[in-house]
């Protein structure tokens, strides 16, 4: 498409369309430029030699370009770390609005007087439980065989080969189950949970239950939360055994190491403590999990676009979050002589 | 109902401004105006879905939005709303959905909800679609269990966004008929938001018209005698479906 035509003041800017064939949009949009240029010299493009159809489409068409944004480009980089500053702020105190509300929506259930479906847990605890122990057991199975491998290859230098039990149980039950599980269950369910909510949110779905009087955290983040809270300990404690079935596994086929040898080191060494420790984590984990989720939901923009989004938002803030959190109770172990 | 004063907006943008009408009870009151000027915002701010920026909006002089959540809850027990979509719980079967409200607002045993259920289903002709899931529902079909979930609690205002909106024209008549009905039958009061002329004109005893540009309310009155004695050009021409003057 050529570039329009300098404008002189030699009143309005005509076409000789006699040559003219087929034609499409191009031409619109050169004429229409050639309009606006007409109009900022003080002229005019007359479309009398046009054909009919294309001085249609060019009358539908402004003289004026719209005004360009006033805001100037370092005070746009202002403005868009402003945006993400009290968006930030605003989506942390909702967070925390969501976990007060379920909470309280929590000890309320405790009273049987919580606005929830039994069968909405029921079902959540259905998608969030038995059918995440596959992907579960092979993950935490994977790093079980994966932290054997490694530790063999170090502990045989020093013909401590046994120590691998050690290594494997308690890098498992004090870290690794914990926090992988986490992880699967955020990128699972944290996602299906900001999906689910979203396109509820695009529906009127959640508007119709707080314009009924239902609130939103009971009916809809408190059977989340509490299925992800009473499932997580449980995969916990599963992916501990798999990832040890790993570490053994590994241990018995590359190590001079026997199966009750094994057994008995990984009993000595993972102590009660250990697991409590574990457990804890898996249920702070799974707080954050269902309650970031369900924010993320919640706060989606109403389009299939903004489903997507809040679906991946989930996953990469409940991956951090999980992350973050575990760094932040392995500092408060250490404080505390864990 | 009473709006008085209310401004309305998006962030930086104003969608309206000093907004003020009485809604009377018993009367099918209707926002008005072009695509665009704010008439779903304005109810979504009346049912407690959206906190005006300034004014009040009172409803048997409580002001709706003075309160905490818990308190607009319970003013909010007293509407029901038909969304544009009917936004049922697609979770839920159309009989459940009707339910729903009846078992997390009311002490009723199960029996009387099921009855309840079927009444509320009947009065929208969809006693039939009771186990049907929304998914397997018909536009019609939607906003009339929408309707139904709206009644569930008897309300005293009942709210619609765009009831006629996506409707046959029978299909449209027939929820006119349904809206006339409810006012008549139960004297509910009625908000409605709609540009449909001829369902605002066969239902609508009193209205407002807002307008896109200046983002405030121009005329107040029936459809029927905005449209013949407006002098506003721009009412004159949206009730006349005229092209505005230049």
């Amino acid at each position: 498409m050529p570039p329009a035509p300098p404008i002189g003041a030699n009143g309005p800017v005509r076409f000789d369309a006699s040559g003219l064939g087929r034609w499409d949009s191009g031409l619109i949009a050169f004429l229409w430029d050639t309009k606006k240029a007409a109009s900022l010299a003080g002229s005019s493009l007359d479309p009398a030699d046009l054909p009919v159809s294309a001085s249609k489409l060019l009358a539908l068409l402004p003289d004026h370009a719209p005004p360009a944004s006033a805001v100037k480009q370092h005070r746009r980089f202002l403005v868009w770390v402003g945006d993400r500053t009290t968006g930030w702020l605003s989506g942390f105190g909702q967070g925390s609005l969501l976990l007060g509300g379920t909470v309280g929506g929590g000890a309320r259930a405790l009273r049987f007087r919580a606005q929830m479906r039994w069968t909405d847990l029921a079902s959540n605890l259905r998608d969030a439980g038995p059918s995440a122990l596959a992907i579960v057991a092979v993950v935490n199975f994977l790093v079980g065989a994966i932290l054997a491998f490694v530790g063999a290859v170090q502990l045989r230098k020093f013909a401590a080969d046994m120590y691998v039990a050690n290594l494997v149980g308690l890098a498992l039950v004090r870290e690794m189950s914990a926090v992988m599980t986490a992880i699967v269950m955020a990128g699972r369910t944290g996602g299906a949970y900001a999906a689910r909510i979203a396109t509820m949110q695009g529906a009127e779905e959640i508007d119709a239950l707080t314009v009924t009087g239902i609130s939103v955290p009971d009916y809809v983040v408190l059977p989340a939360v509490l299925a992800l809270v009473f499932t997580m300990p449980v995969l916990y404690l599963y992916g501990c055994l798999a990832g040890m079935l790993g570490g053994f596994v590994v241990a018995i086929g590359m190590l001079d190491v026997t199966g009750a040898g094994y057994l008995n080191q990984t009993l000595g060494a993972v102590g009660f403590g250990q697991f409590a420790f574990g457990f804890s984590k898996s249920i702070a984990f799974a707080v954050l999990i269902g309650v970031t989720s369900c924010q993320i939901g919640l706060n989606a923009h109403r389009s299939a676009a903004g489903v997507g989004v809040a679906a991946t938002r989930a996953v990469v803030a409940g991956i951090v979050g999980v992350i973050a959190m575990d760094a932040a109770f392995a500092v408060m172990a250490n404080v505390a002589g864990f | 109902m009473s709006v008085c004063g209310v401004t309305l907006a998006f962030g930086p943008k104003i969608i309206q401004r000093d907004l003020s009408f009485d809604v009377r009870r018993g009367n099918i009151f209707a926002i008005m105006g072009g695509s665009g000027c704010g008439k779903s915002t304005v109810l979504k701010s009346m049912v407690g879905l959206m906190r005006p920026r300034a004014g009040t909006i009172l409803a048997d002089g409580v002001d709706i939005w003075s309160g905490s959540v818990a308190q607009r809850a319970a003013i909010g027990r007293g509407f029901g709303v038909l969304f544009q979509s009917g936004a049922l719980w697609s979770a839920l079967t159309v009989g459940q959905n009707v339910a729903l409200p009846l078992q997390m607002a009311t002490t009723l045993n199960a029996a009387a909800i099921r009855r309840l259920v079927r009444l509320k289903l009947a009065m929208v002709d969809l006693e039939d679609a009771i186990d049907t899931a929304p998914a397997n529902l018909s536009g019609g079909m939607r906003k009339r269990a929408g309707l139904a979930r709206a009644l569930a609690l008897d309300p005293g205002i009942l709210f619609f966004d765009e009831p006629s909106a996506g409707l046959d024209p029978i299909t449209s008549r027939r929820m006119d008929d349904l809206i006339l009905n409810l006012r008549d039958g139960l004297g509910t009061t009625i908000v409605l938001v709609s540009h449909e002329l001829s369902s605002l004109f066969a239902i609508a005893d009193d209205g407002v018209f807002l307008d896109a540009g200046t983002k405030t309310a121009i005329a107040h009155g029936a459809p029927a005698a905005l449209r013949d004695g407006c002098a506003d050009p721009q009412v004159h021409a949206f009730m006349r479906r005229e092209r505005p003057a230049a």
